[in-house]
């Protein structure tokens, strides 16, 4: 079986047999990341490009250790390194970099739908690395690897997304699989970083955490920023921490063998209390680590590979 | 053919259905022409189809319709400052190609039209233009929002209405000051409708699309709140307030609701907004960003039941012209506006007549005689002793919009490929043909 697009876009409109697809591909990589040479020729001769016009720690040492592992030859580039600032506009810097005979581009940036604009001019595979609050499809599919390990299916689990669901593409791309898996999905945060009419994506809706944490197996904390409070969406993250924040008092309410997960990067003791954070129920870890094999698996796939892998 | 009057008229258009909303007239008949202005409207005695000979002066218009030349009140020429992409001449040519005959262009030039200097110049460039062309001139000086500009000197340099369009006079006393002191010249103030902090760096409608999409929302009280206070103003100054390109259904019943109250407000909805949704941004088409956003359906049928019932006055284009590269952007930064002037008259006939919205007298009326009427201007009429500024219409003609073949020089319409019925095929002004498909 194959990938149906040359991208990895979002994954509104990716079918469960895909994911599935790039899930069972990313369990053959994550056994090489287990072996002492982490390392398979898979890709080699591949050239990646990872654009990086917004700041990430995680997902951009992430793609690059999934290129390297694959033997892919890659470049970086980010916004502050790059003629952006003379004024280039984007459609020309990467233009440029096509010229240059590359394969892939890996692409984060700030606007929703800069990704999909890139299709329209290249003839590259485009892989979102998050554009806006559109959709972040490496973090969402990394999320129900994670799940699916732990409890080898994502069907039938109750899942809620805390936080700032309105500014999050984690949030989205977290909906669209979860839902396309089975997952009842709930969302629960302010009214005021909650979405028009989010609803109608097939989620319930909370902004009371007690009665969304309710028998719920997984609690997917969304980072929350400063920002937010000086646009006026928050009173204090004072207040955030204690009506929405995560501590283990809340936890009673979840059902025996929860998960707690999180994007990163945290911040202690406003939407998690460090003791959640580091608690025996977190996969937080262990979703940066499946994030390596995820991202091995989706460069080998939109490379044109099928899902066995030596 | 009756001898003495083809040597009377320089130009007949015959047998075409002339529909004139000022006089409500609906009937087949020949327009005898001389001098650029109508001497002859024959309803009784029309030449026979098989006497047209080839003539240049006999235009065949049977199975046609005749109109008043069409007006549009909301047209963005670029001519000061952007003229790579929109001149005077290239916006009117658009507009005669679309059916037009008079374009009211907004003063957001750079610099913008805010003196009569500036107005001047505008009159000065439309004398070459294809077809007429009135200044709206700015209510603020430089469109800043701080002081008045010189309204008394911009009428008299022959402005049409003042607005600091693209932009909300912001400051309420600032815009109940425009409002009385352009009372003194029954001068409509145009009010471009936007609470600018809930607009603040929105990009789309807010909505379930833009939920999806991540894109950051322009709600629809943006609009509404700007429009309430217009109308609280418009009516204790007893003064004329204009409402451009009105795109929600909470804006049309605020404005039904004034009206019946006897607010002097009149308002125009755009072709775009009636007939597109935010849908069409799931592509993040930048040729579909535009300023008020593209709706929902609901908005739609709510425009179009005002249209229907009066609330809204007029259709009018906001022809906004872009170069390629600047919407060839990623979606956030590129700019607002799409042309209008080449699909308007289509999407008239197909969204509106075609769907029995509207009837031909009363979708015409919003093309001619209503934005007359709001601006005072002397055209919109098929009348003996009136300038010959006519359309000549196929109602039958079925064509797909290609936005290459443009006689604007933007080409930034989300139009392209889709398929219309009904355009305009031939556009008089002052008795010329100035445009013949």
């Amino acid at each position: 079986m194959k990938l149906k697009s040359r991208h990895l876009l979002g994954l509104e409109g990716i079918s469960k047999e895909e994911i599935g697809l790039i899930l069972d591909t990313a369990e053959t990589f994550k056994e090489v990341l287990e072996r002492p040479i982490k390392k398979v020729p898979t890709l080699r001769g591949v050239t990646v490009v990872n654009l990086f016009y917004e700041a990430s720690t995680r997902t951009r040492i992430s793609f690059e250790l999934a290129e390297k592992r694959l033997s892919a030859e890659l470049v970086n580039f980010s916004a502050s390194t790059s003629s952006v600032k003379k004024g280039e506009t984007l459609k020309d810097t990467v233009k440029n970099i096509e010229a240059m005979k590359i394969d892939m581009v890996v692409i984060r940036h700030q606007s929703s739908g800069t990704p999909y604009f890139l299709t329209q001019c290249l003839s590259s595979s485009i892989i979102n690395a998050g554009d806006g609050a559109h959709e972040h499809p490496t973090q969402g599919l990394l999320d129900l690897f994670t799940l699916r390990e732990k409890y080898k299916k994502i069907e039938g689990l109750r899942v809620v997304i805390v936080g700032d669901i309105k500014h999050s593409r984690v949030a989205r791309s977290n909906i669209w699989g979860l839902k396309t898996m089975g997952a009842s999905v709930a969302v629960c945060g302010p009214t005021t970083l909650m979405p028009y009419e989010i609803d109608k994506m097939g989620v319930e809706v909370y902004s009371n955490l007690g009665e969304a944490l309710q028998g719920a197996d997984v609690v997917n904390v969304l980072r929350i920023q400063l920002e937010r409070q000086k646009g006026g969406l928050l009173p204090s993250l004072r207040e955030y921490a204690n009506e929405f924040g995560i501590n283990s008092d809340r936890l009673k309410r979840l059902n025996p063998n929860f998960t707690i997960m999180h994007p990163g990067p945290i911040n202690r003791g406003v939407e998690i209390t460090p003791e959640v954070a580091d608690g025996p129920y977190s996969v937080i870890l262990d979703q940066v680590t499946n994030g390596v094999a995820i991202r091995m698996a989706v460069l080998y796939l939109l490379s044109g590979g099928e899902g066995k892998v030596e | 053919m009756n001898k003495k009057t083809s040597i009377e008229a320089e130009l007949i258009i015959v047998g075409g259905r002339i529909i004139d909303p000022a006089s409500k007239l609906d009937k087949v008949g020949d327009i005898y022409i001389r001098d650029g202005k109508i001497i002859k409207i024959e309803t009784k005695k029309l030449i026979p189809r098989k006497k047209i000979r080839f003539s240049p002066e006999i235009v065949d218009a049977y199975d046609k319709i005749v109109t008043p030349g069409l007006i549009d009140m909301h047209t963005h020429l670029r001519e000061p400052g952007r003229e790579d992409e929109e001149t005077i001449l290239t916006g009117s040519e658009a507009a005669v190609a679309g059916g037009f005959t008079a374009i009211c262009c907004m003063p957001n030039t750079q610099p913008p039209i805010d003196n009569q200097g500036s107005v001047k110049f505008i009159y000065e460039k439309a004398k070459s233009a294809k077809c007429k062309v009135y200044p709206v001139a700015g209510a603020t000086k430089g469109l800043k929002g701080e002081e008045l500009t010189e309204i008394a000197d911009l009428v008299k340099a022959g402005a049409v209405a003042i607005s600091d369009d693209g932009r909300p006079i912001y400051s309420s006393s600032l815009m109940r000051y425009a409002l009385e002191y352009s009372k003194m010249y029954d001068l409509p103030v145009i009010s471009h409708c936007e609470d600018l902090a809930l607009s603040s760096d929105g990009v789309m409608n807010e909505g379930f699309v833009s939920t999806v999409l991540g894109l950051k929302g322009i709600p629809g009280v943006a609009e509404e709140v700007m429009i309430a206070r217009d109308i609280r103003l418009a009516e204790f100054t007893k003064s004329r307030v204009h409402i451009a390109h009105v795109s929600t259904e909470g804006s049309v019943n605020l404005i039904r609701e004034a009206k019946r109250k006897g607010v002097k407000i009149t308002c125009e909805v755009t072709p775009h907004h009636f007939s597109l949704t935010d849908e069409v941004i799931k592509t993040f088409d930048t040729n579909a960003k535009v300023n008020p956003p593209l709706r929902t359906k609901k908005d739609i049928e709510a425009l179009k039941k005002g249209l229907k019932d009066g609330t809204i006055d007029c259709i009018a284009t906001d022809h906004a012209p872009h170069s390629i590269e600047e919407k060839d952007v990623e979606f956030d930064a590129a700019p607002f506006g799409m042309v209008g002037l080449e699909t308007a008259l289509g999407l008239v006939i197909t969204e509106l007549i075609e769907k029995k919205v509207l009837t031909w007298i009363e979708a015409i009326a919003r093309m001619t005689i209503n934005p007359v009427k709001i601006l005072k201007l002397n055209a919109g009429q098929i009348k003996v002793g009136m300038s010959a500024d006519l359309t000549v219409i196929d109602p039958e003609a079925n064509w797909v919009v290609e936005p290459k073949e443009f006689k604007s020089k933007s080409k930034n319409s989300p139009f392209g490929g889709r398929k219309l019925k009904g355009r305009a095929v031939l556009t008089i002004v002052d008795g010329k043909i100035a445009y013949q498909m």
